[in-house]
């Protein structure tokens, strides 16, 4: 599937400082192994190193956090709109 | 001149110059702020401190400012109040309540954390500032922002109190309610912030706002006469008050201006919004996200960015934690008020809430000395009590009728003394 991920800040760098990237991928990991594809080293920078998400990344499709949905195994379909978000201070 | 080296990740250890960021590149990490202690110590003293001004730049040496600071110079040094009174009732010895429901301008802790934030933005040359807030701070950024002739965003939710509403509204920032609970409105100012390149107080400038937290603990000590209470109760949100308590009082060891034991530190939440107890309690490093749902809208962040920090800092402490539903917290409400004339928000009576089950439950011992943080004033979230409290008697402007009342309020007085004497004996 063809999703739009936005990219931080952080991570632009990886991209040529595209705010936004094309990726594909059935689910969120997917996902994910395609942006690495693309962008050597990003997923390093998401994922720990037994492959889950990082304590302060959030995920997010749609706009609703993947921790509430199945995490990296959430299913996409075309045109869903990821957005990867550093974690923040309350207020 | 201050004493900051730079920025470091507080996971991997990576460096930055000074500047508006808050996550490492490195690992995503939150950055802190890095001082230079050797230089501190060599000049800090507690005369030094006493003689600094009434408000919470007295600790500017352990804050991230350069140069004079010019915001917040009535903010922090707020009363801590000996609750005798309270401490009856809970059955305890020593007992404290540190109150920022009179913290200027806005009544609420956040005074604290945003003239730290403000000055550095100001330092930093932006002159716009914003915040993603659940009311409290939104209320202290409009106000601050405007004395300092910032221009201003606020973003909140839009089912906020009134009060809350009001209090930033007031000030006439640009006001932004987002269809949504915090968390929600927190990932959009995520964005924002990427995009449009504003200080987002909490967000861009999280490593020198939240360095605004550690003066309640300074202050708590140096109001104890230099000497730290032995067990302290905080409200846990997003997770920052809390682990920086824990490090101002390591400083204050550290650099000899007290002495004895750390405090063992107590995290208190409301049970509709409790990701960080839940995981306490069940020894778990994962702070599983929730939806919030609870009358403390203060504190009702389902994602708490620091969550694993607090637990870490109530772990290596000693303490413990525990959540509050929402008849607790009305009713601690309700007890604050009517033994120590403090009327705080639902944030303020889970707190007391969660200290009177850590008490019950001898978790913390009746006879050793407590602090409870009090982070909100009452008058902004008059809702969450409304129903709660009795309204009142209405007279005709006569005599007689007074004379009727008083006579009807004396009995019942008397018949209520008479039965809590049966139940005592």
């Amino acid at each position: 599937m063809p999703v739009q991920v936005r990219i931080p800040t952080p991570l632009r760098k990886f991209t040529g400082n595209s705010e936004e990237v094309s990726a594909d991928g059935a689910t969120v990991g997917n996902v994910v192994e395609d942006l690495e594809r693309q962008y050597s080293g990003i997923k390093e920078r998401l994922c720990d190193d037994d492959g889950k998400v990082r304590r302060f990344v959030n995920i997010y499709v749609n706009g609703d956090d993947i921790r509430f949905l199945s995490n990296l195994d959430t299913a996409l379909k075309d045109g869903d709109e990821i957005s990867i978000v550093p974690a923040i201070a309350g207020g | 001149m201050g004493h900051v080296i730079g920025l470091r990740c507080h996971e991997c250890g990576s460096k930055y110059e000074q500047q508006a960021v808050h996550v490492c590149e490195e690992c995503f990490g939150p950055l802190e702020v890095e001082y230079d202690y050797d230089a501190i110590k060599r000049t800090l003293t507690r005369e030094r401190i006493e003689s600094g001004p009434a408000n919470l730049w007295r600790y500017r040496d352990l804050l991230p400012v350069e140069g004079e600071p010019a915001i917040g110079p009535h903010s922090g040094l707020t009363p801590l109040v000996r609750a005798d009174r309270l401490a009856r009732q809970l059955g305890v010895r020593e007992l404290y309540v540190k109150d920022d429901s009179v913290n200027h301008p806005t009544f609420s802790y956040k005074d604290r954390v945003v003239p730290v934030a403000l000055a550095k933005a100001v330092e930093l040359g932006f002159t716009t500032v914003a915040c993603a807030s659940t009311g409290n701070l939104a209320n202290s950024v409009s106000a601050h922002a405007t004395k300092a002739g910032l221009d201003c965003y606020i973003f909140i939710p839009d089912n906020l109190e009134r009060g809350k509403v009001l209090g930033s509204a007031i000030y006439a920032p640009k006001l932004v309610a987002v269809r949504g609970n915090y968390d929600d409105v927190n990932r959009l100012c995520s964005e924002i912030a990427d995009k449009y390149g504003w200080a987002f107080v909490n967000i861009n400038l999280r490593p020198y706002y939240t360095e605004g937290a550690k003066t309640y603990a300074y202050e708590i000590a140096e109001q104890l006469g230099w000497r730290l209470p032995q067990h302290v109760v905080v409200p846990t949100a997003g997770g920052t008050i809390l682990p920086k308590l824990a490090l101002a009082f390591d400083e204050l060891l550290e650099l000899g201006l007290v002495e004895g034991e750390r405090p063992k530190i107590y995290t208190a939440q409301a049970a509709g919004s409790a990701p960080v107890v839940t995981a306490l309690h069940a020894g778990s490093d994962t702070i599983t996200p929730v939806k919030p749902d609870t009358i403390a809208k203060s504190i009702a962040i389902g994602d708490p960015a620091d969550g694993f920090y607090v637990l870490e800092a109530v772990r290596r402490s000693g303490g413990w934690g525990e959540a509050a539903s929402d008849p607790e917290i009305v009713e601690a409400i309700k007890l604050l008020a009517r033994s120590e004339g403090i009327f705080t928000e639902p944030a303020g009576g889970v707190t007391l809430a969660a200290t009177r089950k850590l008490i019950e439950q001898g978790r913390i011992p009746a006879d050793e000395s407590i602090a409870v943080c009090i982070t909100g004033n009452g008058y902004k979230t008059v809702e969450a009590v409304a129903d709660e409290v009795e309204k009142g008697h209405v007279i005709d402007a006569r005599l007689a009728d007074f004379d009727d009342l008083h006579r009807g309020l004396n009995s019942r007085e008397s018949q209520e003394k008479v039965a809590e004497k049966t139940i005592a004996s």
